[in-house]
Protein backbone atom coordinates (compact mmCIF):
# COMPACT_ATOMS: atom_id res chain seq x y z
CA UNK A 1 0.00 0.00 0.00
CA UNK A 2 3.03 1.99 0.71
CA UNK A 3 4.66 1.91 -2.75
CA UNK A 4 1.21 2.22 -4.26
CA UNK A 5 0.60 5.33 -2.57
CA UNK A 6 4.51 6.55 -3.13
CA UNK A 7 4.01 6.02 -6.80
CA UNK A 8 0.85 7.84 -6.90
CA UNK A 9 2.22 10.76 -5.91
CA UNK A 10 5.72 10.66 -8.10
CA UNK A 11 4.05 9.89 -10.91
CA UNK A 12 0.56 10.94 -12.58
CA UNK A 13 -2.74 8.13 -12.24
CA UNK A 14 -3.33 6.35 -15.29
CA UNK A 15 -6.20 8.60 -16.51
CA UNK A 16 -4.29 11.62 -15.81
CA UNK A 17 -1.47 10.23 -17.73
CA UNK A 18 -3.49 9.71 -20.78
CA UNK A 19 -5.11 13.00 -21.27
CA UNK A 20 -2.24 14.81 -20.05
CA UNK A 21 -0.19 12.58 -23.34
CA UNK A 22 -3.59 13.78 -25.26
CA UNK A 23 -2.99 17.43 -24.84
CA UNK A 24 -1.60 19.70 -27.42
CA UNK A 25 1.41 22.05 -27.10
CA UNK A 26 -0.56 24.95 -28.12
CA UNK A 27 -1.02 28.90 -27.93
CA UNK A 28 -3.33 28.85 -25.09
CA UNK A 29 -0.78 26.95 -22.80
CA UNK A 30 -3.21 24.45 -22.20
CA UNK A 31 -5.46 22.00 -23.41
CA UNK A 32 -8.34 23.39 -25.60
CA UNK A 33 -11.65 23.26 -23.98
CA UNK A 34 -14.07 24.56 -26.78
CA UNK A 35 -14.33 22.50 -29.63
CA UNK A 36 -13.70 24.56 -32.00
CA UNK A 37 -11.75 27.59 -31.63
CA UNK A 38 -9.62 29.50 -34.36
CA UNK A 39 -7.64 31.81 -31.96
CA UNK A 40 -5.38 28.49 -30.72
CA UNK A 41 -2.99 26.81 -32.68
CA UNK A 42 -1.10 23.61 -32.23
CA UNK A 43 2.52 24.41 -32.23
CA UNK A 44 3.78 20.55 -31.90
CA UNK A 45 1.57 19.38 -35.01
CA UNK A 46 2.45 22.08 -37.00
CA UNK A 47 6.06 21.56 -36.34
CA UNK A 48 5.87 17.80 -36.39
CA UNK A 49 3.90 17.75 -39.50
CA UNK A 50 6.08 20.26 -41.72
CA UNK A 51 9.65 19.51 -40.57
CA UNK A 52 8.53 15.75 -41.49
CA UNK A 53 7.02 17.01 -44.74
CA UNK A 54 10.67 19.01 -45.09
CA UNK A 55 12.64 15.91 -44.47
CA UNK A 56 10.33 13.82 -46.70
CA UNK A 57 10.49 15.74 -49.56
CA UNK A 58 14.29 16.78 -49.05
CA UNK A 59 14.96 13.42 -49.06
CA UNK A 60 12.94 12.66 -52.39
CA UNK A 61 14.65 15.97 -53.63
CA UNK A 62 18.00 14.81 -53.28
CA UNK A 63 17.62 11.80 -55.19
CA UNK A 64 15.05 13.41 -57.63
CA UNK A 65 18.16 15.78 -58.63
CA UNK A 66 20.72 13.26 -59.32
CA UNK A 67 18.18 11.12 -61.76
CA UNK A 68 19.28 9.60 -64.60
CA UNK A 69 18.06 7.46 -67.63
CA UNK A 70 20.69 5.43 -67.38
CA UNK A 71 21.45 2.52 -65.06
CA UNK A 72 19.05 3.90 -61.70
CA UNK A 73 20.97 3.47 -57.74
CA UNK A 74 18.88 1.77 -54.95
CA UNK A 75 17.29 5.11 -54.10
CA UNK A 76 16.38 5.97 -57.26
CA UNK A 77 14.92 2.81 -57.82
CA UNK A 78 12.67 3.01 -54.93
CA UNK A 79 12.03 6.31 -56.09
CA UNK A 80 10.72 5.23 -59.08
CA UNK A 81 9.12 2.70 -57.74
CA UNK A 82 6.96 4.39 -55.57
CA UNK A 83 6.23 7.59 -58.49
CA UNK A 84 5.05 4.44 -60.49
CA UNK A 85 2.82 2.88 -58.61
CA UNK A 86 1.13 6.37 -57.84
CA UNK A 87 1.34 7.51 -61.38
CA UNK A 88 -0.14 4.03 -62.05
CA UNK A 89 -2.95 4.70 -59.62
CA UNK A 90 -3.41 8.50 -60.64
CA UNK A 91 -3.88 7.41 -64.21
CA UNK A 92 -6.43 4.77 -63.59
CA UNK A 93 -8.62 7.18 -61.53
CA UNK A 94 -8.25 11.01 -62.81
CA UNK A 95 -8.56 10.94 -66.56
CA UNK A 96 -7.03 14.04 -67.66
CA UNK A 97 -3.37 14.47 -68.78
CA UNK A 98 -3.15 17.95 -67.43
CA UNK A 99 -4.40 17.88 -64.20
CA UNK A 100 -2.44 14.45 -63.13
CA UNK A 101 0.78 16.94 -63.26
CA UNK A 102 -0.73 18.39 -60.40
CA UNK A 103 -2.99 15.83 -58.86
CA UNK A 104 0.05 12.75 -59.30
CA UNK A 105 2.41 14.24 -57.55
CA UNK A 106 0.11 15.72 -54.55
CA UNK A 107 -0.97 11.94 -54.67
CA UNK A 108 2.71 11.12 -53.68
CA UNK A 109 3.24 13.80 -51.60
CA UNK A 110 0.52 12.69 -49.48
CA UNK A 111 0.98 9.33 -49.33
CA UNK A 112 5.22 9.98 -48.46
CA UNK A 113 3.56 12.69 -45.71
CA UNK A 114 1.06 10.76 -44.33
CA UNK A 115 3.41 7.32 -43.95
CA UNK A 116 6.06 9.54 -41.81
CA UNK A 117 3.30 11.42 -39.74
CA UNK A 118 2.30 7.76 -38.92
CA UNK A 119 5.17 6.63 -38.20
CA UNK A 120 6.26 8.62 -35.56
CA UNK A 121 3.87 6.62 -33.73
CA UNK A 122 6.52 4.54 -33.38
CA UNK A 123 8.79 6.25 -31.44
CA UNK A 124 8.61 5.58 -27.71
CA UNK A 125 5.35 7.27 -26.26
CA UNK A 126 7.01 9.20 -23.75
CA UNK A 127 10.54 9.81 -25.27
CA UNK A 128 9.46 13.24 -27.39
CA UNK A 129 7.34 14.42 -24.41
CA UNK A 130 9.88 13.43 -22.07
CA UNK A 131 12.83 14.71 -23.67
CA UNK A 132 10.50 18.59 -24.41
CA UNK A 133 9.61 18.54 -20.37
CA UNK A 134 13.50 18.45 -19.88
CA UNK A 135 14.53 21.03 -22.80
CA UNK A 136 12.01 23.41 -20.99
CA UNK A 137 12.26 22.63 -17.71
CA UNK A 138 8.50 22.25 -17.40
CA UNK A 139 7.54 18.88 -15.75
CA UNK A 140 4.28 19.14 -16.96
CA UNK A 141 4.36 20.47 -20.39
CA UNK A 142 2.32 19.28 -23.16
CA UNK A 143 3.58 17.94 -26.57
CA UNK A 144 2.08 15.74 -28.78
CA UNK A 145 4.63 13.77 -31.36
CA UNK A 146 1.63 12.59 -33.99
CA UNK A 147 0.60 15.00 -36.11
CA UNK A 148 -2.24 13.00 -38.12
CA UNK A 149 -3.24 11.81 -34.47
CA UNK A 150 -4.66 15.46 -33.85
CA UNK A 151 -7.65 15.81 -35.81
CA UNK A 152 -6.60 19.09 -37.35
CA UNK A 153 -3.92 17.55 -38.94
CA UNK A 154 -5.85 15.16 -40.92
CA UNK A 155 -8.65 17.51 -41.33
CA UNK A 156 -6.30 20.02 -42.78
CA UNK A 157 -5.32 17.92 -45.00
CA UNK A 158 -8.97 16.50 -46.43
CA UNK A 159 -10.01 20.31 -46.40
CA UNK A 160 -6.92 21.06 -48.75
CA UNK A 161 -8.61 18.26 -51.15
CA UNK A 162 -12.16 19.06 -50.94
CA UNK A 163 -10.84 22.70 -52.07
CA UNK A 164 -8.79 21.23 -54.71
CA UNK A 165 -11.93 19.07 -55.52
CA UNK A 166 -13.69 22.95 -56.13
CA UNK A 167 -10.85 24.18 -58.16
CA UNK A 168 -11.22 21.06 -60.36
CA UNK A 169 -14.80 20.85 -60.61
CA UNK A 170 -15.05 24.69 -61.81
CA UNK A 171 -11.82 24.70 -63.56
CA UNK A 172 -13.41 21.26 -65.36
CA UNK A 173 -17.10 21.82 -65.79
CA UNK A 174 -16.96 25.78 -65.61
CA UNK A 175 -18.46 27.96 -62.55
CA UNK A 176 -21.78 27.81 -64.31
CA UNK A 177 -21.19 23.92 -65.05
CA UNK A 178 -20.38 23.12 -61.50
CA UNK A 179 -23.31 24.99 -60.24
CA UNK A 180 -26.21 23.79 -62.52
CA UNK A 181 -24.70 20.01 -61.85
CA UNK A 182 -25.08 21.08 -57.59
CA UNK A 183 -28.58 21.00 -58.57
CA UNK A 184 -29.53 18.86 -61.27
CA UNK A 185 -27.33 16.01 -59.95
CA UNK A 186 -27.92 13.24 -58.40
CA UNK A 187 -31.44 12.97 -58.91
CA UNK A 188 -32.23 14.41 -62.37
CA UNK A 189 -33.10 18.06 -63.82
CA UNK A 190 -36.52 19.11 -62.23
CA UNK A 191 -37.00 22.19 -60.34
CA UNK A 192 -38.73 20.20 -57.86
CA UNK A 193 -35.37 18.66 -57.21
CA UNK A 194 -33.39 21.32 -57.31
CA UNK A 195 -33.31 21.47 -53.85
CA UNK A 196 -32.88 17.60 -52.75
CA UNK A 197 -30.24 17.75 -55.15
CA UNK A 198 -28.68 20.56 -53.40
CA UNK A 199 -28.47 18.95 -50.50
CA UNK A 200 -28.05 15.55 -50.91
CA UNK A 201 -24.39 17.68 -53.02
CA UNK A 202 -23.72 19.14 -49.67
CA UNK A 203 -23.85 16.15 -47.50
CA UNK A 204 -21.67 14.32 -49.97
CA UNK A 205 -19.17 16.87 -49.87
CA UNK A 206 -19.30 17.29 -46.36
CA UNK A 207 -19.09 13.09 -45.91
CA UNK A 208 -16.51 12.42 -48.02
CA UNK A 209 -14.01 15.29 -46.40
CA UNK A 210 -14.82 14.56 -42.62
CA UNK A 211 -15.02 10.58 -43.50
CA UNK A 212 -11.60 11.49 -45.57
CA UNK A 213 -9.87 13.32 -42.36
CA UNK A 214 -12.06 11.40 -39.50
CA UNK A 215 -10.75 7.93 -41.12
CA UNK A 216 -6.60 8.60 -40.89
CA UNK A 217 -7.78 10.53 -37.50
CA UNK A 218 -9.32 7.69 -35.66
CA UNK A 219 -6.66 5.10 -36.79
CA UNK A 220 -3.80 6.78 -34.84
CA UNK A 221 -5.52 8.20 -31.67
CA UNK A 222 -6.15 4.81 -31.49
CA UNK A 223 -3.22 3.11 -32.10
CA UNK A 224 -1.84 5.86 -29.76
CA UNK A 225 -3.93 5.31 -27.41
CA UNK A 226 -2.82 1.56 -27.38
CA UNK A 227 0.79 2.54 -27.14
CA UNK A 228 -0.49 5.15 -23.92
CA UNK A 229 -2.07 1.63 -22.03
CA UNK A 230 0.70 -0.42 -23.34
CA UNK A 231 3.11 2.44 -21.71
CA UNK A 232 0.83 2.39 -18.52
CA UNK A 233 1.00 -0.96 -18.20
CA UNK A 234 4.64 -1.31 -18.26
CA UNK A 235 4.73 1.82 -15.46
CA UNK A 236 2.30 0.11 -13.27
CA UNK A 237 5.08 -2.94 -13.06
CA UNK A 238 7.06 -1.55 -9.50
CA UNK A 239 3.91 -1.04 -7.73
CA UNK A 240 2.91 -4.71 -7.68
CA UNK A 241 4.30 -7.69 -6.07
CA UNK A 242 7.40 -9.23 -7.60
CA UNK A 243 5.07 -11.82 -9.74
CA UNK A 244 2.42 -9.99 -10.67
CA UNK A 245 4.34 -6.60 -12.14
CA UNK A 246 6.67 -9.51 -13.49
CA UNK A 247 3.77 -10.63 -15.64
CA UNK A 248 2.91 -6.73 -16.25
CA UNK A 249 6.34 -6.19 -17.53
CA UNK A 250 6.34 -9.12 -19.86
CA UNK A 251 2.72 -7.53 -21.18
CA UNK A 252 4.63 -4.72 -21.86
CA UNK A 253 7.00 -6.38 -23.37
CA UNK A 254 4.88 -8.53 -25.50
CA UNK A 255 1.73 -6.71 -25.95
CA UNK A 256 3.83 -3.49 -27.32
CA UNK A 257 6.04 -5.43 -29.50
CA UNK A 258 2.67 -7.20 -31.19
CA UNK A 259 1.04 -3.57 -31.27
CA UNK A 260 4.39 -2.07 -32.76
CA UNK A 261 4.59 -4.68 -35.72
CA UNK A 262 0.96 -4.65 -36.53
CA UNK A 263 1.24 -0.41 -36.71
CA UNK A 264 3.63 -0.68 -39.23
CA UNK A 265 1.17 -2.35 -41.43
CA UNK A 266 -1.44 0.21 -40.55
CA UNK A 267 0.37 3.04 -40.74
CA UNK A 268 1.38 2.55 -43.91
CA UNK A 269 -1.98 1.14 -45.29
CA UNK A 270 -3.52 4.26 -43.69
CA UNK A 271 -1.30 6.52 -46.04
CA UNK A 272 -2.35 4.15 -48.57
CA UNK A 273 -5.87 4.79 -48.52
CA UNK A 274 -5.48 8.47 -48.06
CA UNK A 275 -3.74 8.69 -51.31
CA UNK A 276 -6.28 6.73 -52.99
CA UNK A 277 -9.39 8.65 -51.45
CA UNK A 278 -7.51 11.85 -52.43
CA UNK A 279 -7.04 10.34 -56.03
CA UNK A 280 -10.73 9.23 -56.31
CA UNK A 281 -12.16 12.36 -54.57
CA UNK A 282 -10.05 14.26 -57.72
CA UNK A 283 -11.15 11.98 -59.95
CA UNK A 284 -15.02 12.36 -59.11
CA UNK A 285 -14.58 16.02 -59.45
CA UNK A 286 -13.27 15.70 -63.64
CA UNK A 287 -16.22 13.33 -63.67
CA UNK A 288 -19.81 14.94 -64.91
CA UNK A 289 -23.14 13.35 -64.00
CA UNK B 1 -11.17 16.42 -31.17
CA UNK B 2 -10.61 19.73 -30.83
CA UNK B 3 -10.49 21.79 -33.91
CA UNK B 4 -8.39 24.89 -34.19
CA UNK B 5 -6.23 27.51 -36.54
CA UNK B 6 -3.66 24.34 -36.68
CA UNK B 7 -6.48 23.24 -39.49
CA UNK B 8 -5.76 26.07 -42.01
CA UNK B 9 -1.74 25.77 -41.23
CA UNK B 10 -2.07 22.01 -42.54
CA UNK B 11 -3.58 23.32 -45.41
CA UNK B 12 -0.70 25.67 -46.17
CA UNK B 13 1.36 23.29 -45.49
CA UNK B 14 0.02 20.78 -47.90
CA UNK B 15 -0.46 22.83 -50.71
CA UNK B 16 3.09 23.50 -50.56
CA UNK B 17 4.82 20.43 -49.94
CA UNK B 18 2.27 19.61 -53.26
CA UNK B 19 3.58 22.49 -55.13
CA UNK B 20 7.23 21.29 -54.23
CA UNK B 21 6.70 17.73 -55.54
CA UNK B 22 5.27 19.24 -58.61
CA UNK B 23 7.92 21.13 -59.64
CA UNK B 24 10.70 19.00 -58.01
CA UNK B 25 10.56 15.83 -57.52
CA UNK B 26 8.05 14.24 -60.10
CA UNK B 27 9.73 15.43 -62.87
CA UNK B 28 12.80 14.26 -63.00
CA UNK B 29 11.75 10.97 -62.19
CA UNK B 30 9.58 10.76 -64.53
CA UNK B 31 11.37 11.77 -67.41
CA UNK B 32 14.26 9.62 -66.45
CA UNK B 33 11.28 7.12 -66.64
CA UNK B 34 9.94 8.35 -70.08
CA UNK B 35 14.13 8.59 -71.21
CA UNK B 36 14.36 4.65 -70.08
CA UNK B 37 11.58 3.89 -71.52
CA UNK B 38 12.62 5.28 -74.99
CA UNK B 39 16.20 3.85 -74.79
CA UNK B 40 15.19 0.22 -74.40
CA UNK B 41 12.56 0.48 -76.96
CA UNK B 42 15.39 2.38 -79.49
CA UNK B 43 17.53 -1.04 -78.25
CA UNK B 44 15.16 -3.14 -79.01
CA UNK B 45 14.11 -1.56 -82.53
CA UNK B 46 18.37 -1.59 -83.11
CA UNK B 47 18.41 -5.20 -82.02
CA UNK B 48 15.75 -6.03 -84.14
CA UNK B 49 17.20 -4.30 -87.43
CA UNK B 50 20.88 -5.92 -86.73
CA UNK B 51 18.83 -9.41 -86.66
CA UNK B 52 17.10 -8.05 -89.91
CA UNK B 53 20.35 -7.19 -91.58
CA UNK B 54 22.27 -10.32 -90.42
CA UNK B 55 19.57 -12.50 -92.00
CA UNK B 56 20.08 -10.47 -95.24
CA UNK B 57 23.73 -10.62 -95.49
CA UNK B 58 23.61 -14.52 -94.93
CA UNK B 59 21.25 -14.79 -97.32
CA UNK B 60 23.15 -12.43 -99.82
CA UNK B 61 26.78 -14.25 -98.72
CA UNK B 62 25.29 -17.80 -99.37
CA UNK B 63 23.64 -16.03 -102.82
CA UNK B 64 27.41 -14.71 -103.67
CA UNK B 65 28.32 -18.44 -102.66
CA UNK B 66 26.56 -20.09 -104.68
CA UNK B 67 26.95 -17.95 -108.20
CA UNK B 68 31.18 -17.70 -107.52
CA UNK B 69 30.45 -21.67 -107.21
CA UNK B 70 28.74 -21.57 -110.65
CA UNK B 71 30.66 -19.50 -112.85
CA UNK B 72 33.56 -21.25 -111.17
CA UNK B 73 31.86 -24.86 -112.94
CA UNK B 74 31.17 -22.67 -115.65
CA UNK B 75 35.00 -21.86 -115.77
CA UNK B 76 35.85 -25.27 -115.93
CA UNK B 77 33.64 -26.56 -118.21
CA UNK B 78 34.48 -24.04 -120.89
CA UNK B 79 38.01 -24.86 -120.39
CA UNK B 80 37.78 -28.83 -121.07
CA UNK B 81 35.98 -27.80 -123.78
CA UNK B 82 38.72 -25.40 -124.80
CA UNK B 83 41.30 -28.26 -124.28
CA UNK B 84 39.37 -30.78 -126.38
CA UNK B 85 39.20 -27.78 -128.85
CA UNK B 86 42.92 -26.99 -129.06
CA UNK B 87 43.61 -30.76 -128.93
CA UNK B 88 41.34 -31.38 -131.62
CA UNK B 89 43.28 -28.50 -133.68
CA UNK B 90 46.54 -29.71 -133.08
CA UNK B 91 45.41 -33.08 -134.25
CA UNK B 92 43.99 -31.83 -137.23
CA UNK B 93 47.29 -29.61 -137.48
CA UNK B 94 49.78 -32.73 -137.15
CA UNK B 95 47.65 -34.16 -139.85
CA UNK B 96 48.03 -31.46 -142.54
CA UNK B 97 52.05 -31.25 -141.73
CA UNK B 98 52.35 -34.95 -141.97
CA UNK B 99 50.56 -34.86 -145.28
CA UNK B 100 52.43 -31.68 -146.45
CA UNK B 101 55.65 -33.89 -145.78
CA UNK B 102 54.39 -37.12 -147.15
CA UNK B 103 53.51 -34.84 -150.13
CA UNK B 104 57.14 -32.85 -150.52
CA UNK B 105 58.90 -36.58 -149.56
CA UNK B 106 56.72 -37.86 -152.39
CA UNK B 107 57.27 -35.11 -154.73
CA UNK B 108 61.36 -35.33 -154.13
CA UNK B 109 61.16 -39.08 -154.60
CA UNK B 110 59.53 -38.30 -158.05
CA UNK B 111 61.72 -35.59 -159.21
CA UNK B 112 64.43 -37.95 -158.23
CA UNK B 113 62.99 -41.01 -160.10
CA UNK B 114 62.61 -38.50 -162.92
CA UNK B 115 66.35 -37.34 -162.70
CA UNK B 116 67.01 -41.16 -162.42
CA UNK B 117 65.30 -41.68 -165.51
CA UNK B 118 66.61 -39.33 -167.59
CA UNK B 119 70.38 -40.12 -166.95
CA UNK B 120 69.21 -43.91 -167.49
CA UNK B 121 68.29 -42.59 -170.80
CA UNK B 122 71.16 -40.47 -171.43
CA UNK B 123 73.39 -43.78 -170.39
CA UNK B 124 71.06 -46.34 -172.49
CA UNK B 125 71.33 -44.52 -175.12
CA UNK B 126 75.02 -44.38 -175.19
CA UNK B 127 75.22 -48.28 -174.33
CA UNK B 128 72.60 -48.80 -177.76
CA UNK B 129 75.48 -46.83 -179.70
CA UNK B 130 78.16 -48.11 -178.29
CA UNK B 131 76.21 -51.47 -178.58
CA UNK B 132 75.22 -50.81 -181.99
CA UNK B 133 78.81 -49.74 -182.53
CA UNK B 134 80.16 -52.76 -181.26
CA UNK B 135 77.64 -54.64 -183.90
CA UNK B 136 78.29 -52.58 -186.99
CA UNK B 137 82.09 -51.98 -185.86
CA UNK B 138 83.33 -50.95 -188.67
CA UNK B 139 81.11 -48.81 -190.88
CA UNK B 140 79.25 -46.75 -189.08
CA UNK B 141 79.31 -43.12 -189.29
CA UNK B 142 78.27 -41.57 -186.78
CA UNK B 143 77.18 -38.64 -188.81
CA UNK B 144 75.43 -40.52 -190.74
CA UNK B 145 73.25 -41.95 -188.77
CA UNK B 146 73.46 -39.30 -185.78
CA UNK B 147 69.33 -38.55 -187.12
CA UNK B 148 68.85 -42.05 -186.64
CA UNK B 149 70.19 -42.83 -183.04
CA UNK B 150 68.93 -39.22 -181.51
CA UNK B 151 65.32 -40.76 -182.87
CA UNK B 152 65.55 -43.95 -181.43
CA UNK B 153 67.16 -41.77 -177.77
CA UNK B 154 63.86 -39.73 -178.22
CA UNK B 155 61.91 -42.93 -178.24
CA UNK B 156 63.64 -44.83 -175.44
Amino acid sequence: MATGHEAATSAPNAGEYVLHHLGNLNSSGHPQTSMVDFSIINYDTVFFSSVLGVIGLFLLWRVARVATSGVPGRAQAALEILIEMVGNQAKAIVHNEQSRKFVAPLALTVFVWVFLMNSMDFLPVDLLPFLWQTLTGNPHAYLRVVPTADLNGTLGLSVGVLLLCFFYNIKIKGLGGWIHELFTAPFGNHPLLYLPNFVMQLIEFTAKTVSHGMRLFGNMYAGELLFLLIALMGMAFPSMSPFGGSLLWLGHLVTGTLWALFHIFIVVLQAFIFMMLTLVYLGQAHESH
Amino acid sequence: MYLNATLLAQITVFIILALFTMKYVWPPIVKALDERAAKISEGLAEAERGRQSLALAAKHSAETMREGKEKVADMIAQAEKRADQIIEEAKVQARIEAEKVVAAAKSEIEQEAARMRESLRGRVADLAVAGAEKILRREVDAKAHAEMLAAIKQDL
